[in-house]
């Protein structure tokens, strides 16, 4: 197939590779105009919100985990957060720093597969990361190196990476030792480096000139870069707790997604991930990690998706340092969770999963029993923006090849790191049960 | 060595695929989180089809396919047949392909209605009324158990059919690991219920390692006697709603588990 300036064609990619989860893309041009940009989302649902009805409030951690096996640490501390709010109960400092910790090791994991075996081939032309270290081996295994040492962290804290057994409501099952958490110390280090070279690395990418003003939504706490909490707020001034959500974001279905769409309450799209974390939160970010954001030429705020893997390679290094920082101010909690004895109640929590600002909301009973149940993670939040951004993106490149334009809007919509696993799981479930 | 270089074709290398059904991704991902072997791996093996990790697909007919989730569409239920057919050996990977994984939930409620409140607009989706395992649907050479898989036993089981022989994986209880790790019972010692006992070896004893009871993600061993460690629960407090909650995870429909919480379901 040949184009000129393309008057009519299709770009199809009915199986997007190196995402998580199964998902398609579809473009439609008519007459020279984009007429269809579609994010396809036929990931079979599992109707995580209908099962959790009826379960006891202990056990969403174990429950919700399994939405993801990339980011199983979201949901968990996502449930947690939202449980104890419903009991009104907070737990203590050093359960708290280790929440941060074992996020911070999530971090590191997710990004750097996503940095190195998935989006970082798109842009020196290998197939898959497995390609690119044919040719470069010493990249990928610094990239594997680098992985190892987030799972490490979620291995020791969580007994394993995917789906952790050692988190619960109130804290931990155990605390690990400090000399458990020491232990990692060498390889954190090493981490940092590596991270470090990460980010000199994909900063000298060739970035295609794209991207606009987003209205970019994050979590922002007082002093640190948002992981485990903080208020909702927007590059448009919003500013709420996580309990007023369902106030200012809403979800619709389309036919074409297993996963609901959101929007802002006014009908906008926004964008939540690293760079809406960045770019609301530049200045809470480490000195290091900071020094190397403005060595790799990020500004205050970055506004083109495909310099994303910038911002994920800035936030491996600062989840290093974090993670350096916390492990060197360990204190076992003791005892190693507080009780959360159940009321009626409804409970909120919001944490920043690797892709974004995450939410849940939960009804319980005064025996603990579950009786509803709402999750929103965050590649349904950016479902609407990835397809208008698809759409200009298109709009601009209709002289391209076929093959050309069809792999550069792959590498496209891989900029946004969708979790298509979490994002079909996700119905609305707003009507109750009688 | 003797061979001289061109003298014989070196032998072909065995192909490998990856297929994903209903799932979390997190068994495939198990595979890469082999940091340390990845590279070994992809070295010995021709990774044929794997699009978590590659836009690279060559055709089958595949050696070795280690298959993802389960089986929760019309669609789904035809995609597994093909992919038997291209298929030499099939391995499941994980609780969802060898018992239906927590999505089997739905089995035992009222789908219809459950349908019916999940979704604004129903027609727009395809969905059956239940979640069901690989082995239900086409044969299945081997299946791997846990939500998610153990990485070592990942290992061994691709070693083992690239090399033709029988998987290094026991039938045993979590309990026989948890002793031979020279941990404390946390049943005996602290009264904590724990699903150990009928429970399939293989993740390490990893529960007991970090205080907690098993939960049972690998789903049950050989020949468990649910009954007996049910009435040992009840003993320690677990009332029935308690006892149907906890075989009603991760491997609910698998036989022996499911029997267990029907017979302690009062509906």
């Amino acid at each position: 197939m040949t184009h000129g300036k393309a008057r009519g064609m299709s770009v199809t990619v009915p199986a997007l590779a190196r995402v998580e989860g199964e998902g398609g893309l579809e473009v439609v041009v008519r007459d020279g105009q984009v007429t269809e940009a579609r994010l396809d989302i036929y990931e079979p649902p599992r109707f995580f919100e209908a099962l959790l009805r009826g379960r006891r409030h202990t056990e969403p951690p174990d429950i919700t985990a399994r939405i993801c096996g990339i980011c199983p640490i979201a949901y968990q501390m996502s449930a947690c957060q939202a449980i104890e709010d419903a009991c009104g109960v907070q737990v203590p400092e050093p359960i708290a720093a280790l929440r941060r910790l074992i996020y911070c090791g999530e971090w590191i994991e997710s990004h750097t597969l996503h940095v190195y075996l998935l989006h970082a081939p798109d842009f020196l032309g290998f197939e898959s990361g497995l390609h690119m270290a044919r040719e470069r081996p010493e990249l990928l295994q610094r990239g594997l190196q680098l992985k190892k040492a987030g799972n490490r962290l979620m291995d020791v804290i969580g007994g394993r990476s995917v789906h952790p057994v050692n988190v619960r409501i109130g804290g931990f099952y155990r605390a690990p030792a400090r000399s458990e958490l020491r232990a990692l110390t060498a390889e954190l280090e090493q981490a940092r480096q590596d991270a470090l070279d990460t980010v000199r690395w994909v900063a000298a990418f060739p970035f295609p000139d794209f991207g606009h003003d987003y209205t970019f939504v994050s979590l922002r706490h007082p002093t640190d870069y948002p992981i485990t909490g903080g208020r909702i707020v927007s590059s448009q001034g919003l500013d709420i707790t996580a309990r007023q959500y369902d106030e200012y974001f809403s979800e619709v279905q389309v036919p074409h997604s297993t996963a609901l769409h959101s929007l802002l309450a006014d009908g906008g799209t926004y964008l939540v991930g690293p760079m809406a974390r960045y770019s609301l939160n530049s200045d809470r970010l480490s000195g290091p990690a900071a020094d190397a954001a403005r060595e790799a030429g990020l500004g205050s705020a970055c506004t083109n998706p495909f310099r994303s893997i910038i911002v994920r390679a800035v936030e491996i290094l600062y989840a290093c340092d974090e993670a350096l920082r916390l492990i060197g101010d360990y204190q076992p909690p003791d005892p190693p969770y507080i009780e959360v004895p159940p009321r009626q109640a409804a409970g909120f929590g919001c944490t920043e999963a690797p892709r974004g600002l995450i939410y849940h909301r939960y009804q319980i009973n005064a025996d603990g029993t579950i009786t509803d149940a709402k999750i929103v993670p965050p590649t349904s939040q950016n479902q609407r923006i990835i397809e208008a951004d698809l759409r200009a993106f298109v709009a601009d490149r209709l002289e391209l090849p076929h093959e050309q334009l069809t792999r550069e809007c792959e590498q496209a919509v891989r900029s946004y790191d969708p979790c298509i696993s979490c994002a079909a799981h996700f119905l609305d479930l707003n009507v109750q049960r009688t | 060595m003797t061979g001289q270089e061109g003298t014989e074709p070196s032998p072909r290398k065995p192909t490998l695929a990856v297929w994903k059904f209903a799932s979390c991704d997190g068994c495939q991902l198990t595979l890469l989180n082999c940091e340390d072997q990845l590279l070994e791996v992809a070295a010995s093996v021709q990774i044929a089809s794997f699009p978590e990790a590659s836009r690279e697909v060559i055709a089958g007919p595949y050696d070795l396919s280690l298959v993802e989730g389960s089986i929760t569409t019309p669609a789904d239920a035809q995609r597994i047949r093909d992919v038997r057919e291209a298929s030499r050996f099939l391995v499941t990977i994980g609780a969802c392909a060898t018992a239906g994984g927590i999505q089997a939930l739905r089995n035992f409620g009222d789908v219809e209605e459950f349908s019916r409140l999940v979704y604004a607009r129903p027609d727009y989706i395809a969905t059956l009324s239940t979640s069901t395992a690989i082995a239900d649907h086409v044969h299945v050479d081997f299946e791997l158990r846990g939500c998610p898989i153990d990485r070592r036993q990942l290992l061994d089981v691709v070693a083992a059919f690239l090399h033709g022989r029988r998987p290094n994986v026991r039938g045993h209880s979590v309990c026989i690991e948890c002793k031979r790790a020279g941990i404390t019972c946390v049943m005996v010692a602290h009264g904590t219920p724990c699903l150990g006992p009928v429970t399939q070896a293989g993740c390490g004893a990893l529960c007991p390692s970090y205080a907690r009871g098993c939960y049972g993600c690998f789903g049950p061993m050989e020949a468990p006697n649910t009954a007996a460690l049910a009435a040992w629960w009840q003993r320690l407090g677990v009332d029935d709603p308690g006892l149907v909650r906890v075989f009603r995870t991760f491997n609910a429909n698998a036989a022996p588990f499911r029997k267990e919480a029907d017979a302690h379901d009062a509906r």
